[in-house]
């Protein structure tokens, strides 16, 4: 029994994983000792997802080549049969998905799904799996499980369906729950909710926990040891407060300094000029009737010369839609949006997707000067050339297509076409949200150059509260359509006032494991003080009917 | 749900309406003396004349049309020299060749047409969805590459090789077939049966390899998704993430495409009932036609629309309760 015992949940020896002839995985060794929580962090493109899959055989027959050994709760899951597998998939080790909305199937009741799954490994009747879903959606924390199983994915809001995706793993109480970007397509409160479910789940069942992420406050949140990987190989590894606190890996450094942090102020702006842009009381009302939708709701606003405005808030906030009608590509349903004659142009958030991928990044970069009426040939390749420099872009490789670019150069393309036009201010819809930290930081610093040098204003939107620290010089935050605090960036972050901002920023994870383990506590001593007050005003309720 | 379906039928007379103005121009406002061209070429002037007032042919085409319409939804007579002939809404005119109302003409044939598509149709889904569902599940292998070939062949085949290949085949050289022939259902279902089976199967195997290549695509497309990632790491058999969770996903583009093909099947299989010598709305077509017979090609075209009008909104009901996320309104 001794062995059993000492033995590892997970022993991963030499893997190697190469989809043709690309490596994504060489020589990556770790282990996991039962109850154990191993954080894998890396930038995309390190190979951490794909190791994360081997785990479960989810290479075989997909025409990746895997080698190594990979053990987990005993399988040797490079021989074992296809029956093997299936046992362990979901029975032994269950995975949680980064996308939960594309992660469970949309025509099935999510009850049935978990059920499901639960009678592959245990059997039983349909009717003894329907209540063991219904347990684990209740064990999630979903309100009202037993109706709620009956729903379909698309019913569910984004934490929810999380929440259940995590019910399905808990299904068969696995030994291991290997989670991939579980919180990446969350909100900052969400992502917070789900991190401490994971927590404390982990601590009432002592299951391990392998938590894939591209988040350093992530990871500093829920796990042990961590382990940091780069193109495929692993960089650093050991318990999470060494790492984090003193890392000894180059990468690992960049990797950290290269984290938005809270506490870290832009430097004040040289000196905020002339208001380039004042918004006054804007509204929009989307569709008509019963079905219409206030996405913005009063919202006034001044953006001046050389100074960033950021606009922070979670999805459906309405910041984007605001962005949109401060360039004027949307129109207000009411509200006064005074420009005077100030140039406006917009970054937007997917390069991939807001470039053609049919014309080369030059003509793209040449739209707005033929649009402004530029028909010399030679002057436009000439200005496009001095765009691309300006924004760190070989100017020889105008002719080359959007895909031959990685996507911190697509934005760097993006801006580069937004100064085209000569703007004297420039909304940034969430610019750094689709890109790895490190190249965040180098597009942030770009942003900040170019607005020294040629005092624009800007408005940078975004939902990651640390970035929007980093580059404002004044925060507005918004909830629901309206701005609920607006000030100095200093003021909001260090004294907020509004109690919704309070919760934004108690939700964002910090890197500091030991402060993390404060702030969970924290957390938990905040939500039971609700659940109390409730509790509290329920029994009035009743006690007054 | 009601409020879908009221607005679908709306929008359904407004497309038949539409339709009947363009056949009617097309049929009766070209050019020529419609009265000699119904009448035939060898009519006496008289004949003709009889034609022409029989077909209300003096009336502005804008009278006859009202005239046209009116006979649809109350029923019109026709003066026939000699007496009035009544004509019951749905009035779709009155054959001159046939001396019969078209409606009538029309539904004594739907039965036979009726029963070469439906069961030609039942023939085709079981055939192109599990060659496709077969050939997506065995992907990359001889059996995907030998039904790709297959079902190649299907489509590109004629009707009338196939048909004329499983005549000689199975009804001269085997004998195992009665030769092709319409029974009544109510007359003797066996019969019925064995009677249509060629038909059926020609057309079925022809239909089918369209659906089998559809089926195969939109099935390799819902295996990428990441919800059959999601139950592959669960340990879930390759045979029910693909019966089940895949397969979902994939026929809703056959409901789209099937009640299309059904609905305009109805209106006649021309090829297949001339070959088999099936008297249905087809055959009806092709003599019609190569009659002159206006107001039947007129019925025919009507009756072809409003059953891929109905067959239309009935694939938007499916749609929508295979899908829960899909909203009718």
């Amino acid at each position: 029994m001794t062995e059993a015992t000492t033995e590892a949940l997970v022993e991963v020896v030499d893997l190697g994983i190469s989809f043709g002839e690309t490596r994504a995985v060489d020589g990556l060794s770790f282990s996991l000792a039962p109850g154990a929580a191993l954080g894998v962090v890396g930038e995309s493109g390190s190979g951490k997802s794909a190791s994360a899959y081997a785990l479960l055989g989810l290479h075989r027959s997909t025409g990746a080549v895997v080698d190594g050994t990979v053990r987990v709760a005993g399988t040797d899951v490079q021989r074992a049969s296809d029956a093997e597998l299936r046992r362990l998939r979901g029975g032994v080790a269950a995975m949680v998905f980064q996308d939960p909305l594309s992660s469970l199937d949309p025509y099935y009741a999510i009850g049935d799904q978990i059920a499901e799954v639960y009678r592959v490994h245990r059997g039983g009747s349909k009717r003894a799996a329907r209540a063991r879903a219904v347990e684990v959606l209740d064990r999630v924390g979903i309100p009202d499980a037993a109706r709620k199983a009956r729903s379909r994915p698309h019913e569910f809001s984004g934490g929810m369906r999380q929440r259940a995706l995590i019910a399905m793993a808990l299904a068969c109480e696995p030994k291991l729950l290997i989670a991939d970007e579980p919180t990446t397509a969350l909100d900052v409160t969400v992502q917070a909710q789900i991190l401490d479910l994971l927590h404390g789940l982990r601590q009432e069942t002592g299951m391990g926990l392998l938590l894939v992420t591209h988040d350093v406050g992530v990871a500093a949140e829920s796990v042990d040891d961590v382990l940091v990987m780069r193109q495929g190989r692993a960089v650093e590894r050991g318990p999470v407060r060494d790492v984090l606190g003193a890392p000894k890996a180059a990468y690992t450094k960049e990797l950290l300094s290269a984290v938005p942090r809270l506490d870290a102020a832009k430097p004040a702006a040289s000196d905020a000029g002339e208001p380039l842009l004042e918004a006054r009381d804007l509204r929009k009302v989307f569709g008509r009737g019963k079905s219409s939708f206030t996405a913005v709701d009063g919202v006034s606003l001044t953006v001046r010369r050389g100074e960033t405005l950021g606009v922070v808030g979670e999805s459906g906030s309405g910041k984007t839609t605001l962005g949109r009608m401060l360039v004027g590509l949307l129109d207000t349903t009411s509200g006064t949006i005074r420009r005077d004659g100030t140039a406006v142009q917009m970054v937007f958030q997917d390069p991939v997707a807001s470039l053609n991928p049919r014309r080369s990044i030059g003509e793209s970069v040449a739209d707005p000067l033929r649009a402004s009426g530029v028909r010399d040939e030679q002057r436009i390749r000439a200005r496009v050339g001095e765009l691309l420099e300006r924004v760190g872009l070989d100017p020889d490789r105008y002719d080359r297509y959007p895909h031959e670019f990685s996507g911190g150069q697509r934005q760097r393309v993006g801006i580069a076409r937004a100064l085209a036009a000569e703007p004297q201010l420039i909304v940034c819809d969430e610019p750094v949200s689709a890109l790895d930290v490190t190249t965040q930081a180098h597009v942030t610093e770009l942003l900040a150059e170019l607005q020294r040098e040629l005092g624009l204003g800007l408005v940078f939107i975004a939902h990651d509260l640390a970035v929007v620290r980093q580059v404002s010089d004044r925060v507005a935050v918004m909830r629901r359509g309206r701005i609920v605090e607006e000030g100095a960036v200093d003021e909001v972050y260090g004294s907020p006032k509004d109690p919704y901002t309070r919760q934004l920023l108690a939700a964002v994870p910090t890197v500091d494991p030991v402060l993390a383990a404060v702030r969970r506590a924290a957390r938990k001593e905040l939500r039971e003080q609700l659940r109390e007050q409730a509790g509290a005003a329920g029994r009035d309720e009743v006690a007054a009917a | 749900m009601t409020g879908f379906l009221l607005r679908r039928l709306g929008g359904a007379v407004f497309v038949l309406l539409a339709l009947s103005v363009v056949v009617y121009l097309v049929f009766y406002a070209a050019p020529g003396n419609v009265a000699q061209i119904v009448c035939g070429e060898r009519c006496s002037p008289a004949q003709v004349a009889q034609v022409h007032d029989r077909l209300q042919l003096g009336d502005p085409i804008y009278v006859q049309y009202w005239h046209f319409l009116q006979g649809l939804f109350a029923g019109r007579d026709f003066s026939s020299g000699v007496g009035v002939v009544h004509c019951d809404a749905p009035c779709l005119g009155l054959s001159y060749r046939q001396d019969s109302p078209v409606t009538d003409i029309l539904v004594n044939k739907l039965p036979v047409t009726g029963s070469l598509v439906i069961g030609a149709f039942v023939l085709w889904i079981l055939l192109g969805v599990g060659t496709g569902l077969l050939s997506a599940w065995k992907r990359g292998g001889a059996i995907e590459r030998t039904l790709t070939g297959l079902t190649l062949i299907g489509f590109s085949t004629p009707v009338f090789v196939i048909g004329l290949v499983l005549i000689i085949v199975f009804c001269s050289t085997l004998g195992w077939l009665p030769f092709p022939q319409y029974t009544p259902f109510s007359d003797n279902p066996e019969q019925w049966f064995w009677g249509l089976l060629l038909p059926w199967i020609s057309l079925a195997l022809i239909e089918s390899a369209k659906y089998a290549r559809l089926v195969r695509s939109s099935m390799l497309e819902t295996l990428a998704e990441d919800h059959v990632r999601t139950f592959r790491a669960y340990g879930l058999t390759e045979r029910a993430i693909v019966g089940k969770h895949a397969l979902r996903g994939a026929v809703a583009p056959v409901i789209a495409l099937s009640a299309l093909d059904a609905g305009s099947m109805f209106g006649g299989a021309v090829l297949t009932e001339s070959l088999f010598g099936i008297q249905g709305i087809g055959k009806l077509l092709v003599d019609s036609v190569r009659q002159v017979d206006l107001p039947v090609v007129v019925g025919v075209v009507m009756t072809t629309g409003f059953f891929v009008v109905l067959a239309n909104a009935v694939a938007d009901a499916l749609y929508a309760m295979a899908d829960r996320r899909v909203v009718l309104q």
